[in-house]
């Protein structure tokens, strides 16, 4: 036997077995990777930022006897009638379609137990959101499927989507699997097609017109309804300039992590920029029009905890928005299916096949036994216990900074573990006083 | 006879006016004067009443109209009667771009030319133009009739769906998976309808008609070139 001592195989760390096996995927399909959720990659986040925490110059909040002030109003700029949140997290705009009509309702549910809103997204307004949640935004989407002015007229607030985190700058699409007879009616498309929904406005271009647009859909609504402008992070100065003086009441930022239903995983994966990136543009951009708070600021993307939620708002958000870590608290992923992740080809926790329409949870399906899997009831409890958590976590936070409010936070409350982040959140590298590029470039 | 002079009234009550009329309203004429190119005219009503529009409009003239029968005697800006849901929208002069773009339904007349991209993303709208139109138009249709007595320009009827086009002049070219289809008798008679509804009486038979070639409604890696 030759004892001549063998290196070990080695994978490459260019050709990982992962990039392999998409390769021969590639090849045998002749079709791009389509997947639901946000960018899977590593990139510098909210982990990377640590809070100070109180010290002699800084005293803090006795922490349950002390209040520390939730509530935030999205919407006062303009409209007559703004929202008035109990907690600074949102749901975000997840369609139905994409979504079955027992998860939208479950949304609702959670959300209104909460005091917080939800939002419709690519397809319409349901009923079951409608009925079940006290708050609801109203997207308008370029795609327009089910845009009517009665729904309009029934909504809470209307959020123009101009982009979103997963694939800024492109449009929707939903296979054709999810397309049933109720989901093509809603669209006006025939049932069974794989839809593709467009990236653009059908009836403008640019912030000129943008700013047209937002005062039609105000004489539409009798200038009462808060108009949000949703972007992905793609220029988030510039961007966020731009709605604010197009006449947004509220910017919605969605950084790259941000989930969506079914997208390119080649998009989710290298476009956009990540989400802590995104905040501070975002928030000089409204400073240096005067309009910070004023126009208020929602940050998603990768949310997914009250210390999350805590750096957010320090960096200047006003409230931030949730979507994968909804479904998540819903059911999305839960071990006790293993065994059908695992028929999937898949497992628990990785699973992101959404497009499918085959989620052993019943959350991404429109087939109809899956989705009755989920109890809209326990799972809207579910998501009100978890927007609770959020809360607590975020007040603790705040309390140990000395804040009588979450929005108190402020940049000076956090340090920054890498220089990426350090340099993306402009605070300072955890233990100097420096961040890259500070006192100018 | 209800008038508004937006020379002097503002555009918030004007709409206000006009969105407070009920199913049952007796104020079913109105009159808008000196309309100069104003935006977002007569949008979001819900009553069955007659507006007459004396001039020109700018962006969204009858946005997303339901029963109300809305007369510009002018020229109208981008995206007239844009998700307009049930209705009339009658154009006197010309229609700039994304005329009745993603209109759920109602008949939007333009007796004059529209420029491009109209009717796009249209969603069971019925659109007459008198005159012609300019490229994209029909981009992503997916439901509803547009007529064209005139020409069309390049890309007519991009990645559409089921809408049907109804091309009395020259096509410059089809967009992606759109083709000339057969005229059968009950296209003629849809045809017919409309022009009569329009106030026009071209002869149907006179009208070439375009449909998807639904090559594109499943992704197939062999259509890659036409996404
Ligand atoms: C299943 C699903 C469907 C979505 N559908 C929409 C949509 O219709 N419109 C939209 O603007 N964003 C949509 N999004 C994006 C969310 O609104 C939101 O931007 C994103 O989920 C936030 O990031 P997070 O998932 O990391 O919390 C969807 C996301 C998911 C997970």
């Amino acid at each position: 036997m030759d004892d001549t001592p063998r290196t070990l195989p080695r994978y490459s760390a260019t050709l990982t077995p992962e990039v392999m096996s998409e390769i021969r995927r590639a090849a045998a399909t002749g079709i791009y990777d389509i997947r639901g959720g946000g960018a899977k990659r590593r990139v510098p986040h909210f982990d990377d930022l640590l809070f100070l925490g109180a010290s002699i110059s800084r005293y803090p909040l006795e922490g349950y006897r002390e209040a520390c002030g939730t509530g935030v109003v999205l919407g006062s700029r303009f409209a007559k009638t703004p929202l008035e949140l109990k907690i600074p997290i949102t749901i975000a705009g997840m369609s139905f379609g994409s979504l079955s009509g027992q998860a939208k309702e479950a949304l609702g549910r959670g959300a209104t137990l909460a005091g917080t809103s939800t939002t419709t997204g690519d397809g319409g307004m349901t009923e079951e959101e409608r009925g079940h949640s006290a708050m609801l935004v109203y997207q308008l989407l370029p795609s327009r499927y089910g845009m009517n002015p009665d729904d309009l007229r029934r909504a809470d607030a209307i959020e123009i989507v101009v982009g979103q985190g997963a694939k800024p700058g492109g449009g929707g699409m939903l296979l054709g699997q999810k397309i049933t007879e109720r989901v093509a009616g809603m669209r006006d498309l025939p049932q069974g097609i794989d839809q593709r929904s467009a990236c653009r406005h059908p009836d403008w271009t640019g912030p000129d017109d943008m700013e047209i647009k937002i005062l039609e859909l105000r004489e539409i609504t009798g200038w009462e309804k808060p108009i949000y402008v949703k972007i992905g992070g793609a220029r988030p100065y510039y961007d966020t300039a731009l709605a604010a003086k197009a006449g947004a009441d509220v910017v919605v930022l969605d950084g790259m992590q941000g989930g969506t239903a079914a997208t390119q995983d080649v998009f989710i994966e290298h476009v956009g920029q990540p989400t802590l990136a995104c905040i501070r543009p975002a928030v000089r951009a409204l400073q240096d029009l005067g309009l910070h708070r004023e126009v208020q600021l929602v940050v998603s993307g990768g949310i997914r905890t009250g210390a999350d939620v805590a750096k957010a708002l320090a960096l200047g958000a006003d409230a931030v928005s949730i979507g994968t870590a909804a479904l998540v608290a819903l059911g999305d992923n839960d071990p006790r299916w293993e065994e059908e992740y695992r028929a999937l080809g898949t497992t628990a926790g990785a699973y992101d096949d959404w497009h499918e329409g085959r989620d052993p949870a019943g959350i991404t399906t429109q087939n109809e036994a899956l989705a009755a899997r989920l109890d809209p009831v326990a799972a809207g409890r579910r998501l009100q216990n978890y927007l609770a958590v959020l809360t607590l976590e975020a007040q603790t936070i705040a309390r140990a900074c000395g804040k009588s409010h979450l929005l108190n936070l402020e940049p000076e409350d956090l340090c920054a573990l890498t220089m990426e982040a350090a340099a993306m959140a402009q605070v300072p590298l955890a233990g100097t006083d420096w961040w890259p590029g500070k006192g100018g470039m | 006879m209800q008038r508004h002079d937006l020379a002097t009234d503002d555009l918030r009550s004007l709409n206000a006016a006009l969105q407070a009329q009920a199913a049952h309203t007796n104020q079913t004429e109105w009159e808008v004067l000196n309309p100069r190119g104003a935006h977002a005219i007569a949008v979001g009503l819900d009553a069955p009443i007659d507006v007459t529009v004396n001039g020109s409009t700018g962006y969204y003239c009858a946005g997303m109209n339901k029963q109300a029968r809305i007369h510009v005697t002018g020229s109208a800006g981008p995206g007239v009667a844009e998700n307009m849901m049930s209705g009339t929208v009658v154009i006197d002069g010309d229609a700039s771009q994304y005329a009745g773009a993603s209109g759920h339904g109602g008949l939007l007349v333009v007796r004059g030319n529209a420029a491009s991209r109209c009717g796009i993303s249209m969603k069971g709208i019925d659109i007459v133009v008198g005159g012609n139109v300019g490229h994209m138009s029909a981009f992503m249709a997916q439901k509803g009739s547009l007529v064209v007595c005139g020409d069309a320009g390049e890309a007519l009827g991009d990645s559409l769906y089921e809408a049907r086009l109804y091309v009395r002049g020259s096509v410059k070219s089809l967009g992606a998976d759109c083709v000339e289809k057969e005229m059968r008798d009950h296209h003629r008679a849809e045809l017919g309808r409309l022009l009569a509804a329009a106030g026009l009486d071209h002869d149907p038979g006179s009208f070439r008609r375009y449909g998807s070639a639904r090559q594109l409604y499943h992704f197939h890696v062999d259509n890659a070139g036409a996404y």
